[in-house]
């Protein structure tokens, strides 16, 4: 497996796919795309951060500065566009 | 006349989950921290454990902004001479906190600020074990101490106006608000939430319900926020047993005597959110 093959772009549904297969299994509920997970209280605080590990490890991204607060973790739909900007400017910095 | 200490060092000996919860809320604030503990590998862990905390705290939108202070750690007690304040924050038994604070003590200037983040010991008792006991007060930190605001101060009777000076500062320099009780065991926080977990692990252990269902009621019906055995949890099963024989040993209420189930879940290691796992397994499901 090549590097460029292991983080191969991953469309918007399949990041949201995946995170929403997380969450319910860590959850042990349906979890949906737009739903406020902190707001609905269906996960605490401590979890956030828990969240970023997951995102970094499964992305090779790294979250950091103004990309780090929890507005970009409330939804699954929020976390996949973080996670799919975060890859394009990744991609566009080793082209450059 | 001089002049309370505006400009902060920290040190903190103990570098568990409060030692690593206040280092990092000093650190957000902009004050530099000396950590120290009696294990390089403990040490090693707490700085990772610690930047993980600041981005916990940035996350939440918690931290003022300013650049982050510097992290030291030591394995010698002799480091923390330079601290303008030292917090102990090691476990909760007499015997540990007197070795730590009879040799801080030693080691500071006058007019440092002692602090003991003790869950239940009285100050007044600690304040013997100290060469200044009027330097000693206590600070009783939340978990997280990051994300939650609010402090309890205990003032023993030999604690010196200037020290409440110096430390009210200091408090204020981290962003804390704080409200000052005097000295007792358990303070008002323990005595008041450690009896209700010992009585929540009975319910459990005598099978009158589940852990889920104990903190489903206190949280569906209270209001509480977090149900006592998920506090526990949080707290750790060993701190809390520890807290708990403290407080027997020195007011002998009954309902402070640790429960089987708790002794049994300490045996087994089974400490709580530490340990991943406790009354509630954090392994598997989000917390």
């Amino acid at each position: 497996m090549t590097a460029d093959q292991i983080w191969a772009p991953a469309s918007a549904e399949e990041i949201e796919s995946a995170l929403l297969r997380f969450l319910t299994g860590k959850t042990k509920v349906a979890v949906t795309a737009d739903q406020d997970i902190f707001r609905s209280g269906l996960v605490s605080s401590m979890f956030a951060m828990q969240l970023v590990v997951h995102l970094e490890d499964s992305y090779g991204i790294a979250i950091i500065g103004p990309d780090l607060t929890l507005d970009n973790f409330r939804t699954v739909k929020a976390m996949a566009g973080l996670v799919l900007r975060l890859l394009d400017e990744s991609d566009t910095s080793a082209d450059a | 006349m001089d002049s309370v200490d505006t400009v902060h060092r920290l040190a903190i000996v103990g570098a568990g989950v409060m030692g690593t919860n206040i280092a990092a809320l000093a650190l957000g604030h902009g004050v530099p921290v000396v950590l120290v503990d009696v294990s390089e590998s403990v040490l090693a862990s707490a700085r990772q454990t610690v930047a993980q905390k600041l981005r916990h705290a940035q996350m939440m939108g918690t931290l003022p902004g300013c650049p982050h202070g510097e992290l030291t750690t030591s394995v010698s007690v002799h480091d923390v001479a330079g601290a303008t304040s030292v917090i102990e924050a090691v476990t909760e038994v007499a015997e540990t906190k007197a070795k730590v604070l009879a040799a801080v003590s030693a080691v500071v200037r006058p007019g440092t600020v002692l602090i003991s983040n003790t869950s239940c010991i009285p100050i007044d008792e600690m304040a013997a074990w100290t060469v200044r006991g009027e330097e000693l007060v206590g600070v009783h930190f939340m978990n997280p101490s990051y994300l939650i605001k609010m402090v309890e101060v205990i003032r023993g009777p030999r604690t010196s106006e200037r020290t409440m000076e110096k430390v009210t500062g200091l408090l204020t320099a981290l962003g804390r608000e704080s409200l000052v009780i005097r000295d007792s065991p358990g303070f008002v926080i323990n005595r008041l939430l450690h009896p209700m977990i010992n009585s929540a692990a009975m319910l459990v252990q005598e099978g009158v319900a589940s852990a889920e269902v104990v903190d489903g009621l206190l949280e569906g019906c209270l209001g509480h926020a977090t149900g006592p055995l998920r506090t526990a949890d949080l707290i750790g099963l060993d701190n809390l047993v520890d807290s708990l024989n403290v407080l027997y040993e020195r007011r002998g209420d009954e309902s402070c005597r640790p429960c089987e189930l708790l002794l049994t879940r300490v045996r087994e290691g089974n400490l709580g959110r530490k340990t991943g796992r406790g009354f509630f397994d954090y392994r598997q499901i989000a917390s």
